[in-house]
């Protein structure tokens, strides 16, 4: 006789969905809205499981068009999106795809409760009455405590902090246990304690074999946490492994003149015969800072300042 | 003392009292349920456009005839059509065309009215009258209410996530254009059914204020949307029995216990009410004193 193991039960894959690996492939994707206007072309990319991936261009450059394609909102007007093998519908119906929105996007006036958004995402799990089982309510219960809301569960959702605003949409991507990901501007508007604690929980997932797409602004923390970058302006200007795709020739090339680009170094910055520059590039987050040719990393510049 | 008991009572011993009692709960109770999501996008006003459009429906279906509820139909589709099209040919704003198109539906509908009378006058489609209601006309409005009822109590969720986060509706394949339909759909059929009870011009206070309300005394949507039916159903049923006594329009006497509602909720709602707001404001100088 055995006693029942609840902890197993929630470590072993849940759906099907889960023993796929995860994986996007977008090919030759293009998207021209009704009224003409041509928002990406040519888009290819590939990402596998356990990965952080970048999207990174500015305002209109596709961001959002590429999520929107993800997600089956628009259909491309040529080329194709296969999520773990499936065709988009598919891999929704398996709930495979989590979405983690904007702040801006979300209505903090609405009537929900905390437990009621990450509920939510348990939907997709039930039957069409949306009768929540004990495993759902084990599971929100679980993403809560992940995320370290559970004491704010009763809560309405308006009534949080920035970053516990930002926790409460991850804590349902978890419940939901899709294998992607898909994170709207995670860092807009948090404090840099509220960032470091959600890299960690990104770097967790991907442990545990999820595929993570982030769109961000946050040039500063791209380095820190992200595998891969895919660079775009209305199509791929550059895609692959950070410390190849993240340059400061690349970056360059995606903004163009939008980036404050600051260069210290030789005489500038200080009168002995160290030849290494400091180049500083941002939009107006967090900085990118290359020391020499290498992007610098959170961890180090961290462990200088303490 | 039994006296005053029997005179109250003495609604209840008409058959076309306890009728329109009923029949005005019922349609006050679906129309609340909808009010849940409506004034949560801000399209509280589509509410009333549609119900100032569907009046020349009406009209011509008791001209040649046929159920209201069909030439309501045909109405509402046109000049959701209408708008649509003035939309996307011009440059004007949506609020301008939505003005525009339902003004003109009304003035066709009461010019119809005026120029062919019939069974229906413009002031039982202007302000309804559901003390003289037909049989027919219970039989199709008990219908559409009960009808829409059962549909909303099966997609309320859908609904709610549809309303607060589309795109997550969208990745957990929820189809949400179709379920946008379906809530259009039963929000025409439902103002149709209003119409009946309060007529074209309150219609809009049946498929907000009972919402607006509920969301003023709490934070938990289901929780809101018992509140709102229950509002809606019992205002819309006292209302009825008021207009009895006080001689007035049921319309006008079930908006205004709607109107009242409300005000309490306003003022004295325990979290979000204008008190209890000032009240969280002195508290901090209380502190400091």
């Amino acid at each position: 006789m055995r006693a029942p193991d609840r902890t197993l039960s929630v470590l072993a894959p849940a759906s099907d969905a889960s023993i796929v690996d995860a994986s996007i492939d977008v090919r030759d994707l293009t998207v021209t809205y009704p009224n003409g206007f041509t928002a990406v072309y040519d888009v290819s990319f590939d990402l596998g499981p356990s990965t952080i991936c970048a999207l990174v261009g500015v305002n209109g450059s596709g961001k959002s068009t590429i999520f929107k394609s993800i997600m089956g909102f628009v259909r491309p007007s040529s080329g194709e999106i296969r999520l773990c093998g499936m065709p988009v519908e598919q891999a929704l119906k398996k709930n495979i795809v989590a979405y983690v929105p904007q702040s801006e996007d979300v209505d903090w006036n609405f009537p929900v409760l905390v437990e009621t958004v990450v509920m939510m995402g348990r939907y997709g799990h039930m039957n069409f009455l949306r009768r929540p089982s004990r495993t759902d309510r084990y599971k929100v219960d679980e993403a809560l405590e992940r995320v370290g809301l559970s004491a704010y569960r009763d809560r309405q959702i308006g009534e949080l902090s920035g970053g516990q605003k930002k926790r409460v949409f991850l804590a349902r991507a978890l419940a939901q246990e899709g294998r992607i990901i898909l994170l709207d501007e995670p860092f807009t508007g948090i404090d840099v304690k509220t960032e470091s604690a959600i890299i960690e929980l990104l770097r967790e997932l991907r442990a545990s074999g999820h595929l993570m797409l982030v769109s961000t602004h946050n040039l500063g923390s791209v380095p820190d946490f992200c595998d891969e970058v895919v660079l775009l302006n209305r199509t791929v200007l550059a895609a692959g492994p950070t410390s190849e795709v993240f340059t400061q020739k690349n970056l360059e090339r995606a903004f163009g003149g939008v980036l404050r680009n600051f260069e210290l170094g030789g005489r500038d910055l200080h009168k002995d015969d160290d030849a290494r520059r400091v180049t500083v590039l941002t939009d107006d987050e967090r900085p990118l800072v290359f020391y020499g040719d290498k992007p610098g990393k959170r961890d180090e510049t961290d462990a200088d300042a303490k | 003392m039994t006296e005053l008991l029997a005179e109250l009572l003495v609604p209840f011993s008409y058959n076309y009292m306890v009728k329109a009692m009923w029949v005005s709960a019922l349609v006050g109770g679906v129309c609340a349920f909808l009010s849940c999501y409506l004034m949560l996008k801000g399209w509280s006003l589509m509410g009333d456009a549609l119900a100032h459009s569907i009046v020349p429906g009406v009209a011509a279906a008791y001209i040649i005839g046929a159920p209201f509820a069909i030439g309501a139909f045909f109405a509402g589709m046109l000049a959701s059509l209408g708008m649509a099209f003035v939309k996307q040919h011009t440059r004007l704003r949506e609020d301008a065309v939505i003005g525009l198109v339902f003004t003109s539906f009304f003035a066709l509908g009461l010019l119809m009215a005026s120029l062919w009378p019939t069974s229906v006058s413009i002031q039982t489609i202007v302000l309804g009258n559901i003390l003289a209601i037909s049989d027919e006309d219970v039989v199709q409005v008990v219908i559409i209410a009960a009808v829409s009822l059962a549909v909303l109590l099966l997609i309320w969720k859908d609904l709610m996530v549809t309303f607060f986060d589309e795109n997550h509706a969208r990745s957990i394949g929820i189809n949400t254009f179709a379920l946008k339909i379906v809530f259009f759909t039963l929000l025409s059929a439902c103002t149709v059914a209003a119409l009946q009870t309060v007529g074209a011009c309150l219609v809009i206070a049946m498929v907000v204020t009972p919402g607006a309300t509920a969301y003023l005394l709490t934070d938990r949507f289901g929780w809101m949307i018992v509140i709102a039916v229950a509002f809606g159903a019992v205002t819309s049923f006292v209302g009825a029995y008021l207009s009895y006594f006080l001689d007035g329009a049921t319309g006008g006497v079930i908006v205004t216990l709607q109107t009242l509602l409300f005000l309490l909720a306003f003022y004295f709602a325990p979290k979000h009410g204008v008190l209890a707001a000032r009240r969280r404001g002195l508290a901090p100088m209380e502190a400091a004193a």
